[in-house]
Order: structure tokens, then C-alpha cells, then sequence
């Protein structure tokens, strides 16, 4: 069986900083993995070269055997790759529910029309925004915005949905409804991966962790072992503590 | 024949690198696209005719009237015409269009009247009209004279800029601007500086222009243009750059003119800058990344 | 029901304006061909300048190829044909200019535009001189300016139509996202270059019928009459005036200003360029609202995101249109 998401040898470099080096792992369907490193350990670089935002200066990614590395963005996502951004981006002079009617327009098997707005409504309740379809995107709140967001890439029907730092910058009670909907999301069986710092999501959701320093794979496995790894507390905490 | 070609070819690339770098100080200090930069050189151009027709004062002489005049002109356009749009802008992208907008509505101020002035014809003088002797070629003393001059002020004001202080002020303006005013440079002050510099180089470019070609009233589009395109093949505010680039323009030019047909010389250019559009959009001596 | 009744309103003034040359002498239905004309460039550079913030100054570029065209074969096609001529070479141009320039950022566009039509003029007279041997063309048409009006009236409506087409369509959500955000744009499947590009082409190919089916006034054509740049700046003052990014924006902006521009050439024909050159300052300086309006849409900045126009900055420009390029 051939992996979803498949990385070997993945590099980038810029100028003479090597910012991924030699990246590699697989992800099979329906996987929850998180991403985890450092500040600047090279996530969200490996992120960003995974949905088509860089180009790798070596190596490759396939998605379900097919190489997809190099390819623009846009083609990316036609294939079925679906991301959110580390700071919340959604179009501000849109209102809610053409975010996600953008979401749904241009994927790989387009919908357009009346159909298109029932998914949208479909969808905006999914991540909790029902009867909020005609408010400008601009107005809403931060978690609001986020549920946006997300409801954009689910309308892409995504075989293959990248989480850059979603969960950041929540309060306690957010982080709770953010997580939520992720493990939901799980549930439904749509392969995850996600770039994340607050380690109570990723204990809650993720049944297997990557472990990132100076762009390079330094642990990978089941998340309680992961997270135990001494190599690991050490690249994040600094030696003192290990 | 060949050495003929290459002196030609030499002689107006000079011309174009000199004029570029006026262009690209104005474009890298100032950020402020000047559509009218044809115009001050063709301006340029018939003050140094009437110097010489009316004054009997020899183009190099005027060069000392002209430069200035030229340095003082581009202050002026800056301050009263350019400097009010970069501040309503606050550094948005309003500035590229109202600076379009602007600079588009000067270029048809000084041409018509400069039309007004001297009629559509084609304007030339005599000046230095004997030939010379280069390696078995016979070239035109005045455009000899040409190519020393632009080289020597090209050449000059890349010294000044480059080993003065206040020169290497200019160049970290036009490298970061927002920057700048950390280190205690005045930006606005350089900006209106940059733009008067380069007023001051395309009014040099003007009169070595005049001494051995022929131009009207409505020539300076294709200066502006041509300029443009040795900026960005040189790279943006690179001088080193742009006196390479305008160089090659204005060897290829004179090649393409007298072994293909002189009718296609703007597409040569126009080639060439496609394809440097298509593969170093940073200029061919730009850096390709930061 | 607004849509209704707004078709119905322009269905009426469309009705109206088509029995205009029963009423007017030669004079004025000449001045309806003018004012039809650039109502509809305007409109037509609107619908691609007005909504991807790429300012274009190839409009006598695409103009002239059309009026040229028919000069060209109007002794050697029937008349529908070299329209449809014409829009072909017109369509070519732009997806070459285009393919070319609109994936870099929108200053090379500006420079590459700007001398386009002088290209395009010295390439037509360089062929003319040295292939063909003529330089000046006659177009004897059985085209009478009555039939002219109508015809550029219909390609005003139809403008008018796929601008309003546009602005519902797919393809207008995706210039709506672009201008928005370029990286969600592309993270979501617009292919931006693409979309750009059919844009602009249909642009030009309407900028060129409208130089195409106004050919027939002139009778004698030679490169330098119908590549006359300031065709392309009024163009872009009167759609910027009005609004380029609304629908009847440019319509709006272009009426007043070609009767002002029709006024100042009849009466100032020695210093019509100076006064062009002033008013074109004025605009810039006291009414800022047209085109501060226009940029305002466009300049939509996010907190981290990047700018939806394209950006004058001058040294990063290479670095970040390289990244765009695919």
C-alpha cells in the first residue's frame, strides 16, 4: 500500500542556510500526525514546499505515489491538498460565505451555483457558523476567522488537510472548541497534518508526532513515546533540562 | 566596417548607460516612476541646439548651464509634483499609479511645449563634424566627444557615489528605504536629491544626445523607454549595472541597424527584454535573491 | 429584480441611443462615434486594469493593430471577416504580451506597455517599407458612419455585458481573491496567471474591434495615425476618473472627458498636448477620489499579508516576482 503523503530526501535551502535538510516520512490515509520542533526548526518550510508555497531545492514528495513536488500551488491543491495559514488569513473584503463558495470554485472538481451555496451553509455549520454566511469575514472575531478558514480548506474536499499552527493564539475555552472540531474532523477520517506548538493538542489528537530541530527529522513515532524522548525535551528545552 | 559598427555601437550605449543611471538613481532613491525622463533629455537636447545655434557657445560650455538647469528641474518636479503624492500615498500602491498619472501629464506638458517652441520637425546641429582617425576607421570627432563625455560623467558620478559619504547615504536609501531613517538619513531629503541628480544626468545625456543626432519635439518617449529597459536589465538603483546594460543596448542597437535593418531595432530591444523578463527578471546583474 | 431592472434600464438607453443618427447631422454623429468608442475602451480597460491593478498602457497598442488590419485587407476580405481578423490578431498579442508579463510583478507590466504601441508601429512600417514597399494605406469601405455607430454600440453593450458577466461569474470570484490575497488564491486553485491573462485578453481583443470598426473614418491609415499614444492615457484618465473597477465607472468617467478633450482640440489645437498635460495633473492632484477609489480597492493590505497590488518597491522586485513565476 502506497502512503498518502510520501517525503524522501526533502531539502531547502536559502542562500547558504539549509532550512530542511534531507526531510523524510510517509503518512497513510487518515493519519492524524503532528509536526513539532523548535521555532525555526523548518515545519513550517516543510509546510510550505508540501502545498507548493516553495519549491524543494531537492527531494521529493509524492502524494498517493505521484510526485507533486515543484508544482505550483495551485496545482497542488487541485490534487487535494488543503492548508490554513500560521497567521489566520482569510480574504477580508469577502463575506463568510464566500469564503468558503472561494473554497469550493476553484478546487479540483469545481462547484458553482445554488449547489455550491448549500455546501457552504453545509460546511459553515460543520465548524460552528451557521446563519453567519452574509457577515464580512473582515468583522469577525479571531476563532471565528479560524473556523473561516478552516471551512475554506474542507470545502476543497481535501484528501490531504495541512494545519500550520491552528490552534495558536487561543484562549483556554477556544482552544477547547478548536480542538474539538479538529478530533471531529478525525473522526470523519480526512488525513491531517499539523504544525503545532500547544502540546495539549497535539496529546489530543495526534496518534503520531515528527519531531523537527535545525531542519532535520529527530524523533517519529507514537506521540506519549515521542514526547518522552530525551532528545527531544533536550531540543526543546535546551540540554539543562535533559 | 566591423570597427565603425563597434564604435557607433559604443558611442550610443555610452549615451544610454548615462542616461539610465539618471533614471535609475531617480527610480531607486526616489521610488517614484518617471514617465517625463525622455522629455527633460529632449529638453536637454534643444536647450544645448539653441546654445549652440543662437549663443555660438559650444555644447561642452552649455554643459555647464544645462547640467544645473537640468539638477534644479528635476528638484523642482520632485518637490512640487512628486513629493505631495508620496505623502498622501504613506507608502501605498496609490503612489505607483498617481505617480504614473502624474509624470504621464508632465511629459505632455513639456512636450507640447517644446513643440510650441521648435515645431515637429527634426532638429540638428554642427558641431565637431570631421571625422577621425580610430584604428583605420574614420568616426565623427563629435560623436568621440560624446562617448568621452558620457563616460566621464557616468564614470565620475559612479566615484562620487560609491566613495563619498553621502553617496553611499543615496545607495541605502534606494537599498531600504524604511531603513533609512534609523541611521539618521533623511529619505524625503535623498528622495528629492536622488531625483535632482538624475534630472542633472539626463540633461548631460541631453546634450551629448544633441551632438551627434538628430531628435524632435516627441522623441523622448523611446529615451524614457530605452532607459527604462537598461534599469531593469542592470537591476533597480544598480549603476554598475545599468552602465553594462546600456552598453549592450547600444551595441546591439548599432549591430542589429546596420547588419539587419535599421526599422528593427526596437524589436531587437524589445527582445532582449523579454527575455530578460522571461529569465532574470532581477535584472542581469541583479542578485537573484536577496 | 434589481438585475431586471437594471437590464431594462440600459436596454432603454441602449434603444434610445440607437436612433441617434436619425436625429443628428454628420457632425454630431461623429461625435457619438467618439464618445461610443472610448466609452467602450474605457469600459473594456476597466474590466481588466480596473480589477487586477495591472495599469496597462497598451490600449493604442491593440487599437492601432485593429484599425490597421482593416487597412490592410479591406480590399481582399469581406467585411465581417477581417473583424474577426482583427480580434484574432488582437487575442494573439495579448496572450503573447501577456504570458509574458503579467506573471512578473505589475511594474514590468507598466514599462513593457508602455512602449508596446511604438514597437508595434515601428514593426508595421519596417514591414510596410521593406516587404510591401508602401507606407500609408487606403480603406474604401462601403462602411457609412451611421452603420459604424451601431456597430460600436453593440460592442459597448456587449463590454458593458461581460463586464457585468464577470463580475458574477467564477472568474470574478477569483479576481476578487487575487486581489485579496494572492497566496490563498493560489493555495486554493486559482491559477492566477492564468486568470490574469484571460482577462486582459479579452480586454485587448475589444480594444481592438473598437480600433477595427472605427477604421472605416479615417480612409487614409498610416502607423503613425492610428498608433498615436495618447489614445492609450485618455483611455486610462477617463476609466481611473470614473472608476475603473465599477461597471459603468470608465462609461461614466469617458463622456464628460471626451467632450472636455473634443472641446480643447477644437479650440486649442496648437496647445491641446499642454493642456492634456495639465488637466491630466489636476486629476491627479484635486480629484482624487477616481483614482484614489481605484487604488483604494486594490491596496487592501492584510496585517503579514502580502499587498494585492503590484508593488513599485524597487529592489525586492525581482526576488518576489521570481517566486510568483511557475
Amino acid at each position: 500500500m502506497t502512503a498518502l503523503l510520501s517525503l524522501s530526501g526533502l531539502t531547502r535551502r536559502f542562500g547558504g542556510l539549509t532550512a530542511v535538510n534531507a526531510l523524510g516520512f510517509d503518512i497513510g490515509e487518515g493519519e492524524v500526525v503532528g509536526l513539532l520542533g523548535p521555532n525555526g526548526s523548518g515545519k513550517t518550510t516543510a509546510l510550505n514546499m508540501i502545498s507548493g508555497a516553495l519549491k524543494p531545492s531537492g527531494g521529493e514528495i509524492r502524494l498517493r505515489g505521484e510526485p507533486i513536488g515543484g508544482l505550483s500551488a495551485h496545482r497542488i491543491a487541485r490534487k487535494g491538498v488543503a492548508r490554513t495559514f500560521q497567521l489566520v488569513r482569510i480574504l477580508p473584503s469577502l463575506t463568510v460565505a464566500e469564503n468558503v463558495l472561494a473554497g469550493l470554485a476553484f478546487r479540483g472538481e469545481p462547484l458553482w451555483g445554488e449547489a455550491a451555496r448549500d455546501e457552504a451553509d453545509l460546511l459553515l455549520r460543520k465548524v460552528g457558523l451557521e446563519g453567519r454566511a452574509g457577515e464580512a469575514a473582515e468583522q469577525l472575531t479571531y476563532i471565528d476567522q479560524k473556523r473561516v478558514e478552516l471551512a475554506r480548506a474542507l470545502a476543497a474536499r481535501p484528501s490531504l488537510l495541512l494545519l500550520d499552527e491552528w490552534l495558536a493564539g487561543l484562549n483556554p475555552a477556544e482552544l477547547r472548541t478548536g480542538i474539538d472540531l479538529v478530533s471531529h474532523l478525525r473522526d470523519t477520517g480526512i488525513t491531517i497534518l499539523l504544525v503545532e506548538h500547544v502540546m495539549e493538542a497535539v496529546r489530543a489528537l495526534c496518534g503520531r508526532c515528527i519531531v523537527m530541530n535545525a531542519g532535520t527529522k529527530i524523533a517519529d513515532g507514537e506521540t506519549p513515546a515521542v514526547l518522552r524522548d530525551a532528545e527531544v525535551v533536550r531540543a526543546y528545552l535546551g540540554t539543562a533540562h535533559a | 566596417m566591423l570597427t565603425t559598427t563597434l564604435i557607433a555601437g559604443l558611442v550610443l550605449g555610452g549615451t544610454y548607460a548615462l542616461v539610465a543611471m539618471g533614471l535609475t538613481i531617480q527610480y531607486g532613491i526616489a521610488r517614484t516612476m518617471n514617465l517625463a525622463y525622455g522629455e527633460t533629455i529632449i529638453a536637454a537636447a534643444f536647450a544645448a541646439y539653441l546654445v549652440h545655434n543662437s549663443l555660438g557657445i559650444s555644447p561642452i560650455l552649455g554643459l555647464v548651464l544645462i547640467a544645473p538647469a537640468g539638477f534644479a528641474f528635476g528638484w523642482l518636479v520632485y518637490r512640487l509634483l512628486l513629493r505631495p503624492l508620496v505623502r498622501r500615498s504613506k507608502g501605498g500602491a496609490a503612489l505607483e499609479i498617481d505617480s504614473i498619472l502624474a509624470t504621464f501629464g508632465l511629459l505632455f506638458v513639456i512636450q507640447g511645449v517644446m513643440q510650441v517652441g521648435f515645431g515637429g520637425n527634426y532638429i540638428s546641429y554642427s558641431y565637431m563634424n570631421f571625422g577621425v582617425d580610430v584604428l583605420g576607421a574614420s568616426v565623427a570627432a563629435n560623436r568621440l566627444l560624446a562617448l568621452v563625455l558620457a563616460l566621464a560623467i557616468g564614470g565620475g558620478l559612479y566615484l562620487l557615489l560609491t566613495h563619498t559619504r553621502w553617496g553611499t547615504a543615496l545607495r541605502a536609501v534606494a537599498v531600504a528605504p524604511a531603513s533609512a531613517p534609523l541611521v539618521g538619513i533623511d529619505a524625503d531629503r535623498a528622495a528629492r536629491f536622488g531625483f535632482a541628480l538624475g534630472g542633472a544626468l539626463a540633461a548631460c545625456g541631453g546634450v551629448v544626445i544633441s551632438m551627434y543626432q538628430t531628435f524632435t519635439a516627441s522623441s523622448g518617449v523611446i529615451f524614457t523607454m530605452k532607459a527604462l529597459i537598461v534599469v531593469i536589465m542592470g537591476g533597480v538603483g544598480n549603476l554598475a549595472g545599468a552602465l553594462s546594460a546600456g552598453l549592450i543596448l547600444g551595441l546591439v542597437e548599432t549591430f542589429v541597424a546596420t547588419y539587419v535593418s535599421p526599422g528593427l531595432t526596437l524589436a531587437a530591444v524589445y527582445l532582449i527584454f523579454l527575455a530578460i523578463l522571461l529569465w532574470r527578471p532581477s535584472g542581469l546583474f541583479g542578485k537573484a535573491r536577496r | 429584480m434589481r438585475t431586471a431592472l437594471g437590464f431594462a434600464a440600459a436596454a432603454i438607453v441602449f434603444a434610445v441611443l440607437a436612433f441617434a443618427p436619425f436625429y443628428l447631422d454628420a457632425y454630431g454623429i461623429g461625435l457619438m462615434i467618439g464618445m461610443t468608442g472610448y466609452v467602450t475602451l474605457a469600459s473594456a480597460w476597466g474590466l481588466f486594469s480596473g480589477r487586477t491593478g495591472y495599469v496597462s498602457l497598451a490600449t493604442v497598442a491593440f487599437f492601432g493593430m485593429g484599425a490597421y488590419t482593416v487597412a490592410v485587407l479591406n480590399e481582399t476580405l469581406p467585411y465581417p471577416v477581417i473583424l474577426l481578423v482583427a480580434g484574432a490578431i488582437g487575442l494573439l498579442v495579448a496572450v503573447v504580451v501577456g504570458f509574458s508579463t503579467l506573471r512578473l510583478a505589475g511594474v514590468y507590466f507598466v514599462i513593457f506597455t508602455f512602449g508596446l504601441a511604438e514597437l508595434i508601429r515601428q514593426l508595421v512600417t519596417w514591414f510596410e517599407t521593406t516587404v510591401t514597399g508602401t507606407l500609408g494605406r487606403y480603406i474604401f469601405l462601403p462602411v457609412g458612419p451611421e452603420h459604424i455607430y451601431w456597430q460600436l454600440l453593440v460592442l459597448c453593450a456587449a463590454t458593458l455585458f461581460i463586464t457585468w458577466w464577470v463580475g458574477r461569474s467564477r472568474l470574478g470570484l477569483a479576481l476578487r481573491v487575487i486581489a485579496d490575497d494572492e497566496v490563498v488564491a493560489s493555495h486554493i486553485g486559482i491559477d492566477i496567471a492564468r486568470t490574469k491573462l484571460a482577462l486582459f485578453s479579452v480586454s485587448a481583443v475589444i480594444i481592438t474591434l473598437v480600433g477595427a470598426i472605427q477604421a472605416p473614418r479615417w480612409t487614409y491609415v498610416e502607423p503613425a495615425i492610428v498608433f498615436n499614444p495618447t489614445v492609450s492615457f485618455l483611455t486610462l484618465i477617463m476609466a481611473l476618473l470614473g472608476g475603473a473597477s465599477r461597471l459603468w465607472g470608465p462609461a461614466l468617467g469617458a463622456i464628460p472627458l471626451f467632450l472636455l478633450f473634443e472641446w480643447l482640440s477644437a479650440n486649442f489645437p496648437d496647445h491641446y498636448s499642454i493642456l492634456l498635460g495639465l488637466l491630466f495633473i489636476v486629476i491627479v492632484f484635486v480629484l482624487p477620489r477616481g483614482v484614489a477609489g481605484f487604488a483604494k480597492d486594490l491596496t487592501r493590505r492584510r496585517p503579514g499579508g502580502t499587498p494585492a497590488a503590484p508593488k513599485l518597491d524597487a529592489a525586492p522586485l525581482g526576488t518576489e516576482s521570481r517566486e510568483a513565476r511557475s
